[in-house]
């Protein structure tokens, strides 16, 4: 029982470390010069989601703040929020325009009370952006260079290439 | 203008690229002067930026203003800069040694050719000099991404080898972009002066994921940087690539992977970790004692000139890997100095090797037959890249063989400095066959004709564009040796803020 709620606490890292042994061994074995490229990428793509699922939390919302978040005084804010949402934002809508006054420093400042657990984390996302397309220059640059092995061995079978070279010397 | 010497330094390639490939398409001619040009500012930078960190001490930068660690920050000490010096260094020798050859070997590809040179050179100064551990990541995978290209545009033999160093080195890259997401799990930053200081203030060096990143990282600048069982990818893929290719990823790659190793191990994660605690010092020795011997063995066994000079990289870096791990102030002060003075003499043996082949279209070592009689400058270049690999007194290689011998006796590990003694021994062989060869030519049951060295036709010394490079390289190595003091003293000052005491380890 241990096991398994390890294994299901874990569930990223475990579908990860499974999805890059299965690009490892595509990459190690695989005769085909293609095959071996498909290893690769998901060898690649298993680390985005490693890395995407350490930015989300649970019950948590994309990261974009509300436009009148970031904006607005707070008691503007209270009137925006009282009339989209008004069963949660009800009760603070009218704290709000009642201490508006004591505490508009706050909404001044810029930093409203933006609550972290509610938004998942964006940097690795972000990240991922930049690695996502390193992964796919470097998916192009390999194909591209097993274009060249076509074309210079009219083959893409590791072993018969490995075969060419030996018998011929260049 | 002066402020900004740390950007030139990438941007003065990155720009001229740029150029290169708009120019380069319509004007084949202007691209090698400003490949020159663009890598001589970057030179030019360098050398600014060296004299400010001697001067001022550490050096920050934040790219495009943006505050660390938000933003990328340059922090540039000793050993970021000279590292940088001497890369933009090399880049631009062999720049100049280019001149001829790319167009004979690479005739129809010149801007392409030229733009990859300039862009891996971009790459390779910014691993240098970035302060944060995910843009070094990117860095790194694009650096190799253009080193591929670059290795297969040689015969077909290197287009294998350039297929497999792209596997290999994805795997690396993935490997050490891997430590670096359980390092952010942990620290929340990715600058890597802040990473440091969150793992002391607390306390994170106990967590097990600290130590698998660290393991992830080392492994996968460990692939990177050829370490020896890891090394499969290196020997054909410089002894096929094109000659210019080789003379400038030869020396390079392998040595910024060492760099970029000493700046993990000391400056995001503490020397206390990775020599105290973990306490793995001795293994990695043993290993490096392999990776020497292995290598210099390899070595002997080749008769493919270019081939052998990559399996001496293989034991070179078995020198450095050994050196930072004794975890002494010699042995880490040796291992740097040795990371820069090799990357000199290894181009200088590659120069050498690219001029044989420019000039014998043969690979073999068995080409340099008669050489002596017939290109005294050019071997004369080479008997001092040679001898400084040998490790004779007054070349480069002679210090800092001193020093990682000093390093292994303080830390009393006998293997590594028996291995060093064996792998000069290794290369005193190596080198002196290629000087039978070229002194008293090949015997003539192996050769032709030995009666007629010049039957041929008569050779003559290679053109100004090669020998020159040559030549600088050859006494850069001098000097680097003659003034090995104001190096090391600049080396001494960076390793000294880190406290290792003569011998950590026991």
């Amino acid at each position: 029982m241990e096991l398994l709620e390890a294994i299901v606490d874990g569930m990223n890292y475990w579908i990860f470390i499974i999805l890059m042994m299965i690009g490892l061994y595509a990459m190690i074995t695989k005769n085909n010069l293609v095959k071996k490229l498909i290893g690769m990428s998901i060898f690649q793509t298993a680390i985005l989601l490693f890395y995407i699922s350490l930015g989300v939390k649970e019950g948590a919302t994309i990261p974009i703040l509300p436009h009148y978040y970031a904006h607005t005084s707070q008691e503007e804010q209270g009137n925006l929020v009282g009339s989209s949402d008004q069963a949660h934002a009800g009760k603070e809508a009218s704290s709000a325009t009642e201490g508006g006054k004591e505490k508009p420093s706050v909404a001044h400042a810029g930093s409203p009370k933006i609550d972290p657990n509610r938004f998942t984390n964006p940097l690795p996302h972000v990240l991922m952006l930049t690695a996502i397309v390193v992964g796919v220059s470097t998916l192009g640059v390999a194909l591209s260079i097993t274009q060249k092995l076509y074309t210079e061995f009219g083959t893409i079978e590791e072993n018969e290439i490995l075969d060419q070279l030996k018998s011929g010397d260049d | 203008m002066i402020d900004q010497a740390p950007a030139i330094v990438l941007l003065a390639p990155f720009l001229t690229a740029v150029l290169v490939v708009l120019v380069g398409m319509k004007y084949e001619r202007a691209c090698f002067p400003l490949v020159v040009l663009g890598l001589c500012c970057s030179a030019a930078a360098a050398v600014q930026t060296l004299l400010q960190v001697i001067e001022a001490g550490t050096l920050r930068y934040s790219m495009g203003g943006w505050p660390p660690p938000f933003g990328i920050e340059f922090r540039i000490d000793g050993l970021n800069a000279l590292v940088a010096l001497t890369v933009s260094t090399v880049a631009l020798i062999s720049a100049v040694y280019s001149k001829n050859r790319v167009p004979e070997e690479n005739g129809d590809k010149i801007s392409i050719y030229y733009t990859l040179l300039l862009l891996v050179v971009t790459w390779l100064l910014g691993m240098v000099m970035t302060g944060d551990a995910f843009n070094l990541y990117v860095l790194l995978e694009v650096s190799a991404l253009t080193s591929y290209a670059l290795i297969a545009m040689g015969t077909r033999r290197a287009t294998v080898a350039a297929f497999k160093y792209a596997i290999m080195g994805t795997i690396g890259a993935s490997f050490y972009l891997l430590g670096v997401g359980y390092l952010y799990i942990k620290t929340g930053s990715l600058n890597m002066f802040d990473i440091h200081e969150v793992l002391v203030a607390e306390n994170l060096h106990q967590s097990t994921t600290v130590l698998v990143a660290f393991i992830l990282i080392t492994v996968g600048v460990w692939i990177k940087m050829a370490f020896f069982p890891l090394h499969a990818w290196l020997p054909n893929s410089y002894a096929f690539a094109p000659t210019t290719t080789s003379c400038l990823l030869g020396p390079l790659v392998t040595k910024v992977m060492v760099y970029v190793m000493i700046r993990m191990m000391l400056t995001v994660f503490d020397p206390l970790y990775t020599y105290l605690q973990l306490n793995w010092g001795n293994i990695v020795v043993w290993m490096a004692v392999i990776a020497i011997l292995a290598g210099s063995l390899a070595a002997l066994a080749q008769t493919d000139l270019r081939r052998m000079l990559a399996f001496l990289i293989v034991a070179e870096v078995g020198y450095m890997v050994g050196g930072v791990w004794l975890a002494n102030t010699a042995g880490l002060v040796g291992a740097i100095y040795h990371l820069i003075a090799d990357v000199f003499m290894t181009l200088c043996v590659f120069l050498f090797a690219g001029i044989v082949f420019a000039k014998t279209g043969k690979r073999d070592i068995t080409a340099t037959h008669g050489l002596f009689a017939k290109m005294p400058l050019t071997m004369a270049g080479l008997v001092v890249g040679a001898l400084s690999l040998i490790g004779i007194p007054p070349t480069a290689g002679f210090f800092s063989k001193w020093y990682l011998i000093q390093g292994g006796m303080a830390a009393g590990h006998w293997g590594y400095v028996t291995a060093l003694l064996i792998s000069s021994l290794a290369m005193a062989v190596l080198f002196f066959r290629v000087f039978e060869y070229a002194f008293f030519g090949v015997k003539p049951a192996e050769g032709h004709g030995d009666h007629h060295p010049s039957g041929k036709g008569k050779f003559s010394e290679a053109s100004a564009s090669m020998l020159l490079p040559l030549l600088g390289t050859a006494s850069l190595v001098l000097l680097i040796g003659i003034f090995n003091q104001s190096i090391v003293s600049i080396i001494t000052d960076f390793v000294g803020q880190f406290n290792l005491t003569g011998s950590i380890m026991r």
